[in-house]
């Protein structure tokens, strides 16, 4: 039997939602971002679902694209994060607030 | 005749090679050019204008090019006839010798190259000024000339007193020459031309419709009379806008004697002389004219006995000898005011270099209370300024003579007055001039001990000059009457200038008797006001008569002295008035509405600021929340 393709798009749906709720709410910089990692997974999901509903490889090359950037910017992400514990010996998005008013 | 063009270039370009290679090239090529250019010019305009004397009578106009065209058509052109002729050969002789007394004068100067730079660029004004063949081509130079004076009046920039009197020649000038512009746009919307040939012959042609009523209740004539007047009183400086002439003696000395004396001051005259067909038919005007010059004459010679800047003394000699030329207008004899104007421009252009050379044997000191017997240290300086004195005291044989004979019988003829005040006039001349020799050449020095130490005869490049002004300031008189040759030679030249609309004074011969009368009446003055002179300041009495004189009439001395007060009139009621004026636009206009306008703009700016910066929170999750929210919105919009 096949899988409906509402099924992936619900799924990717929840999953974003999580992500996006995620990034919004949680204080810690990892966490933020292990958010934003599963927004895209999210996205992914869903364009690999239409990729296969409509039989197109470009999906599949595009979700490969995203993965590589998303690689690149979790090394940049987690090196700056590193860098600011270095220096202000917490992660807390809240207490990261210099440039303001 | 078509090298005309390069009279008036050959300064210019002078001026622009030594402005471009600037003050670091050696010093003889910067003379090398600033004498090349006014030399080059003198020498193409004595060509010119002796194979146009040569060749037909009539004027000659050189087009260059139009200007502008229709409906107002402007050509850049230049007009040679006899009135210009005349003018561009005093402005480019004398000239010529004053750029070569410079090189002396100021070969121990800073500013050098600048200052012939400024020199060369008031020969080339001045020379459009006079060869101009429209108006407008003349008040360029006209405005030209009078950016040259300020520059030359404030040439030592970093003293006090040099910058102000240029600020103030420059700001009396602009108020005559509003005037003069005024009179340019009505002549232009009359005649749709500003073609001094054209306009004057379309006067000739029709005299009557200009004495139509025009504006402010005088008639075209009158009214463009009175502009043009008014612009040379400004230049001319004559009452009431000589006031900067005294002050522009700050400038170095020869640009006293070259534009403060012999040619700028002039240029009143000159227009006056050129337009001499619209004042003839505005005889009212003329009478005006020639009281106020009448006054001018006068007043200045006045004041100028009780100066002792010997500077001063010039300057205001100088106001007085214009009113003369004036004078000469007014009575309607416009040749005699042209005879005037060139012998004045080279017996007052020696004196005023004789002072420069005594400064310059001085070390810079100007008053004549401590100077004397300066006769023995400057011979060359001591026997020109003698020749230059009795020029201008009228004494027979000298320039000044004939000239100023000329113009005290036309203004006999005008009205027994203006006689009268001028003889009166010639004699307080005599006096002043010889009150500033004596003081200056006779007596014993009451110098410093440096500045006798110092004392020395200027070097040829300041001797030459002197002396060739001098030959011009006796033999210059010899052109409007050499017995033998041709009785007012000068005259007959300038005739085809003289507009012949019939309204000028009437022109009858004197009688023999009344001739001699009249130049032994002015000779008698002259010789009177040296005598007084000698009694009071010669027989080395050095400034025991100056004493006495004050001590008897103290409050006579204190008037003449604060030149009338007119300085402080002018400031109480003009000056004043307007600094109050300015410092209330200042106040209201400037503080309350622009500052007003601006400050509300900028705190309407800083109030949303202040409202918008408090998005600002530095916290990334406030900035995601605006992202996602800003995303959804797009997403509603797009979509839905």
């Amino acid at each position: 039997m096949t899988v409906p393709i509402s099924w992936y798009l619900v799924l990717a749906s929840v999953l974003f939602a999580i992500g996006t709720v995620g990034a919004l709410t949680r204080r810690n910089g990892i966490t933020i971002f292990l958010s934003i990692e599963l927004m895209l997974n999210a996205v992914n999901l869903m364009i690999l679902a239409y990729a296969r509903l409509l039989g197109d490889q470009a999906g599949q090359v595009i979700v490969f694209f995203v993965l590589a950037v998303a690689a690149a910017e979790a090394a940049i992400g987690l090196a700056l994060f590193i860098a600011v514990y270095r220096l202000r010996r917490t992660i807390d998005v809240n207490r990261l607030n210099l440039l303001r008013w | 005749m078509n090298q005309l063009w390069l009279v008036p270039l050959l300064p210019f370009l002078g001026a622009a090679v030594n402005g471009a290679l600037g003050p670091r090239v050696p010093k003889w090529l910067t003379t090398l050019v600033a004498l090349a250019a006014p030399g080059g010019s003198l020498l193409v305009a004595l060509v010119v204008i002796s194979e146009w004397r040569h060749g037909a009578p009539a004027p000659f106009e050189q087009v260059l090019y139009a200007w502008t065209r229709a409906p107002l058509r402007i050509d850049v052109a230049f007009l040679l006839d006899p009135l210009s002729a005349v003018m561009t050969f005093v402005v480019t002789f004398v000239g010529f010798w004053i750029h070569v007394y410079s090189t002396g004068y100021m070969s121990h100067e800073k500013g050098y190259q600048r200052y012939f730079v400024y020199l060369n660029l008031f020969m080339g004004m001045m020379l459009l000024l006079v060869l101009g063949n429209n108006f407008l081509v003349t008040f360029v130079g006209w405005e030209g000339v009078g950016l040259c004076s300020y520059l030359l009046i404030g040439f030592y920039y970093d003293q006090e007193v040099p910058p102000q009197a240029g600020r103030k020649a420059f700001i009396v000038n602009r108020i005559g020459d509003f005037a003069f512009l005024a009179g340019m746009f009505a002549l232009a919307q009359r005649f749709g031309t500003l073609d001094y040939r054209k306009i004057f012959a379309a006067i000739t042609a029709d005299p009557h419709a200009l004495q139509t009523p025009y504006m402010l209740g005088l008639s075209f004539a009158a009214f463009v009379a009175v502009c043009l007047f008014a612009g040379a009183t400004g230049k001319s400086a004559q009452i009431p806008l000589y006031v900067w002439l005294p002050d522009a003696m700050a400038g170095p000395t020869p640009v006293s004697a070259l534009i403060h004396a012999a040619t700028m001051v002039t240029a009143g005259v000159y227009i006056v002389v050129r337009t001499n067909a619209l004042f003839q038919l505005a005889p009212g005007v003329l009478w005006a004219v020639a009281i106020i010059a009448a006054a001018t004459a006068v007043v200045a010679a006045t004041i100028g006995v009780a100066q002792n800047d010997i500077k001063r003394v010039l300057a205001y000699s100088t106001v007085s000898q214009l009113g003369y030329m004036f004078l000469a207008a007014g009575a309607g004899a416009y040749a005699v005011a042209i005879f005037h104007l060139a012998t004045h421009a080279f017996f007052k252009a020696l004196l005023f270099l004789d002072s420069g050379s005594v400064i310059h044997a001085m070390s810079g000191e100007q008053d004549m209370r401590r100077m004397g017997g300066l006769r023995k240290h400057l011979p060359v300086t001591y026997w020109t300024t003698l020749i230059g004195c009795l020029a201008i005291s009228g004494v027979p044989g000298f320039a000044g003579f004939f000239s100023k004979d000329a113009i005290l019988g036309a203004a006999w003829q005008a009205h027994i007055a203006l006689w009268a005040v001028g003889t009166i006039t010639a004699g307080i001349t005599a006096f002043y001039m010889f009150r500033m020799f004596f003081m200056t050449f006779h007596g014993r020095f009451r110098g410093t001990e440096e500045q006798h130490h110092h004392l020395h005869e200027s070097p040829p490049s300041m001797t030459l000059p002197l002396v060739v002004l001098a030959v011009g300031a006796v033999v210059s008189g010899w052109v409007g009457t050499i017995p033998f040759l041709h009785r007012d030679w000068l005259g007959h030249f300038l005739a085809p200038v003289i507009a012949d609309v019939g309204h000028g004074h009437a022109h009858a011969e004197h009688g023999p008797g009344l001739e001699a009368f009249l130049v032994g009446a002015s000779v008698a003055v002259g010789l009177l006001g040296i005598f007084v002179a000698w009694r009071l300041y010669g027989r080395d009495r050095n400034l025991a008569g100056e004493d006495a004189f004050i001590a008897r009439f103290p409050a006579v001395h204190r008037v003449l002295a604060n030149k009338y007060y007119v300085d402080e009139l002018y400031d109480a009621v003009v000056v004043r008035p307007i600094a109050w004026l300015a410092r209330m636009c200042f106040r209201v206009i400037d503080t309350i509405f622009i500052n007003g306008t601006v400050h509300v703009g900028a705190f309407v700016t800083e109030l949303i600021g202040d409202l918008g910066r408090f998005t600002t929170t530095g916290n990334v999750r406030n900035y995601s929340l605006y992202f996602f929210t800003a995303v959804i919105v797009l997403f509603c919009w797009l979509v839905f």
